[in-house]
């Protein structure tokens, strides 16, 4: 089924980079090459074959090659697919939501609330609604944090509060103003049909009402979120996968500086 | 069974001592208590099923109609025998009428306990006839197919609607799967209830319903013929109804449960009387059924490190042990849990699983253990995953693990794909073919690294079940032992639930389900 394990084919486009054409990078500059795997709701046979092929042209590809094809089930086929994408992005006009603030290590940032804070700030996490995981949350708060990163609780100038799992959105805003919360981070692991949007959204809009949107730094965390999507939320700042407690402790201090909380 | 980690067989000896001392202080506390979870469920298995115009489900009005007279210390048996003894009607009957405002068990004369037993013999009679012949029924049918051997695959279905989880369900049974979990709606675990009919709309989940049981049943049991194997169904009979849950799956012959003594107090801080006093009749019921358990100390290595705290894995397989003998529940029916959920950066990690599970499955040589993949090092990164699952493959098939949960390379991207779960099994049993007799071939070195591990992770084990001993179940779970989570005795939800019984208090489906264990 495959072409070989090499490819003979002769290379006549433009080798150079240039970022206003960016393409994926296969083994040669602007080879455009990706792989993809996808089922399709059919029988295995040629004509599937076929579908795969003409799904992977639509999709942009160029010589798509169905390297792999194989039943799942009578009806479902399952294909890997290579090809050569002919589409291409202009890197230097991309404008991007980025936190810009470069992460400080557990020790700079103890240092940094002393300095500019002058008293340990307050923590509060959960994961809210009704997800029942606490893996995000406890891999940013709890001591022992997560890949080598320690978590908030082990901050000297952090006092942190994990809530753990399925709190509802009023509890946990009660909570935080009991205990004079500077910060409030908010994790959503699992989500099904962006039931987290809704979610999050609700979060926010209760914190509007009742008044501690201002004066609070809030951001949210997860598997599916980017900051992109927290800023258009209503978010201070979001946190996607491979941020650890350090990236969320320095973005959230440097906040609370910038927006003069005390 | 040679040992192959030369475990001190005393110090073995010892720590499920301990273990079965807690167990026996703590179902002392059981023995003189109920709940509005176990009341339900007696309603259950008398029959009443249903809801009401409102959306309540009968066995709730039932129960909550002797919470507010005050009667639920004498337990519906009694009080719904009574009516029975005394109108003439069915369970469902009284139910509805307690409903509409129509009866009072509380207004009636009680009859003598005899009198009241005759009128409920022939309901109990009939529910217990209906499970026996589920158990029948499975036998039959793996007399007729032949039982797996090797690994039960594992895999779980999670679409929100009963009817695509059958298409996904079925597609993984033709594949290769042995038993399907129908993962349930996020925070069902912490309802007071259980939802009524098939359900098309949850979110991360399906609700677990007796309706969902019944067509997920039906849908494997059509595949299973199919394939000439009998494909087992999972649910989660935990959270605040976990006799009720465990009720619904012996009347629809589910086979597998997940059920763990302790996993609703830490991790849905659910009151841990109300939990501890609940999953003795769930594991009547199971035991009764047939159902395989499945306990969930894995969990505890999502929270607490699984290098660390192996030790309290161990532990606590001692204590859910403990608490299922308790229940009558046979060790062929004890899926105990662990996880392979050590940092992959953490050298020689390979050997820590290997000696653990190697370690459970010589101290628990009849359970079926349930063995878990890795979830909280899936980095999004599926091609290391992909690996990941492998490694955790060849454990189980090295030190015969049984119930075998499939990773997926996805893992903490989204649900699974259909084709995530073919590759899984693709990838589970290329190994478990190719590795089949490795686990006979091999031994492991005195003193080494395998060995040593193993050996201390007892000790360790050995000493905090001692503690426990000294303490007692509950307040080793005020002081944070288990996943490093802090319960207090009187928090949590559903303490209300939670009622001393009377004098005249019986309950005829633990005593007939135990009897006929005993027999």
């Amino acid at each position: 089924m495959s072409s070989g394990l090499y490819d003979m084919s002769a290379k006549d486009f433009d080798k150079t980079l240039d970022l206003t054409m960016l393409k994926p990078y296969g083994d040669t500059m602007n080879d455009g090459k990706v792989q993809l795997s996808f089922t399709l709701p059919v029988p295995n046979d040629d004509r599937g074959m076929e579908a795969a092929r003409l799904i992977s042209r639509q999709m942009g590809l160029s010589e798509p090659n169905v390297a792999y094809a194989r039943a799942l089930d009578k009806e479902f086929t399952f294909y890997v697919v290579y090809g050569s994408c002919t589409h291409s992005v202009d890197y230097t006009k991309i404008k991007i939501h980025a936190i810009e603030d470069k992460a400080m290590e557990m020790d700079e940032v103890d240092e940094y609330i002393r300095e500019h804070i002058g008293r340990k700030i307050v923590v509060i996490g959960a994961s809210t609604g009704t997800d029942a995981h606490t893996v995000g949350i406890d891999a940013i708060m709890n001591r022992k944090g997560f890949a080598g990163h320690y978590g908030l609780e082990r901050y000297e100038m952090i006092e942190a509060l994990n809530m753990g799992s399925q709190v509802p959105n009023e509890e946990f805003l009660a909570k935080a103003r009991e205990i004079n919360a500077d910060i409030l981070l908010v994790s959503q692991t699992v989500t099904q049909k962006n039931i987290h949007i809704q979610n999050l959204t609700e979060l926010i809009e209760l914190a509007e009402a009742e008044g501690m949107r201002e004066n609070h730094v809030i951001c949210c965390g997860g598997a599916r979120i980017t900051h992109e999507l927290a800023k258009e939320l209503g978010f201070d700042a979001g946190f996607g996968p491979g941020k650890f407690a350090n990236d969320v402790a320095t973005f959230c201090v440097k906040e609370m500086v910038r927006r003069g909380i005390k | 069974m040679k040992s192959k980690l030369g475990l001190d067989e005393a110090l073995v000896g010892r720590a499920r001592a301990s273990a079965m001392k807690v167990a026996e202080d703590t179902q002392r506390f059981i023995d003189r208590h109920t709940t509005v979870a176990v009341e339900r469920t007696v309603c259950r298995l008398l029959g009443i099923d249903g809801v009401n115009d409102v959306g309540v489900p009968l066995p709730n009005a039932a129960v909550d109609h002797l919470s507010a007279k005050d009667i639920l210390s004498d337990g519906a048996a009694l009080r719904i025998g009574n009516a029975m003894a005394e109108l003439g009607l069915s369970p469902q009957e009284i139910a509805e009428g307690i409903d509409r405002g129509e009866i009072d068990l509380a207004a009636m004369p009680v009859r003598s306990e005899e009198e009241i037993r005759a009128a409920l013999a022939p309901v109990v009679e009939e529910t217990l006839g209906r499970i026996r012949g589920n158990v029948a029924r499975r036998q039959a049918y793996l007399a007729e197919f032949g039982e797996k051997q090797g690994p039960y695959i594992y895999l779980i279905v999670a679409t929100g609607n009963i009817y695509e989880d059958i298409t996904q369900a079925k597609a993984a049974a033709k594949q290769g799967a042995d038993i399907i979990a129908v993962i349930r709606t996020t925070g069902q675990s912490l309802l007071d209830f259980v939802p009524f009919g098939a359900t098309t709309e949850g979110f991360g989940g399906t609700y677990a319903t007796q309706e969902n049981f019944r067509l997920m049943r039906a849908a494997l049991d059509e595949v299973g013929e199919e394939q000439h194997r009998y494909i087992r169904l999972c649910n989660y009979c935990s959270g605040l109804c976990m006799p009720e849950i465990a009720a619904m799956g012996a009347l629809e012959r589910l086979d597998v449960m997940l059920n763990d003594a302790l996993y609703g107090i830490l991790f849905r801080d659910i009151n841990m009387q109300r939990t501890i006093i609940d999953q003795y009749f769930s594991r009547v019921i199971n035991s009764f059924a047939g159902v395989i358990i499945n306990t969930g100390e894995d969990n505890y290595l999502t929270t607490a490190d699984a290098y660390e705290e192996a030790h309290t894995v161990l532990a606590s397989q001692f204590l859910n042990e403990a608490f299922a003998k308790c229940a009558g529940l046979p060790e062929e029916q004890m899926g105990l849990g662990h996880a392979f959920e050590m940092d992959p950066d953490l050298p020689n990690a390979f050997l820590y699983e290997l000696a653990q599970a190697q370690m459970a499955r010589e101290i628990f040589p009849n359970a079926p253990l349930k063995y878990m993949p890795p979830t909280k090092f899936m980095t999004g990164n599926i091609f290391r995953g992909h690996v990941q699952d492998a490694l955790f493959n060849m454990v189980t098939i090295l030190t015969g693990q049984k119930i075998h949960l499939l990773g997926m390379m996805t893992e903490a991207i989204h649900t699974p794909f259909m084709s995530d779960r073919a590759l899984a099994i693709e990838n589970a049993q290329y190994i478990f073919r190719t590795m089949a007799d490795f686990g006979s071939e091999i031994e492991f070195k005195e003193g080494g690294i395998i060995r040593s591990r193993a050996a201390e992770v007892l000790q360790k084990a050995a000493d905090l079940l001692g503690e426990i001993e000294q303490m007692g179940l509950f307040a080793t779970l005020e002081k944070g032992v288990f996943a490093d989570i802090k319960r207090p005795l009187d928090g949590g939800k559903g303490l209300e639930g939670v009622v001393r019984k009377a004098d005249g208090y019986f309950n005829p489906f633990i005593e007939e389900m135990r009897k006929e264990e005993k027999a």
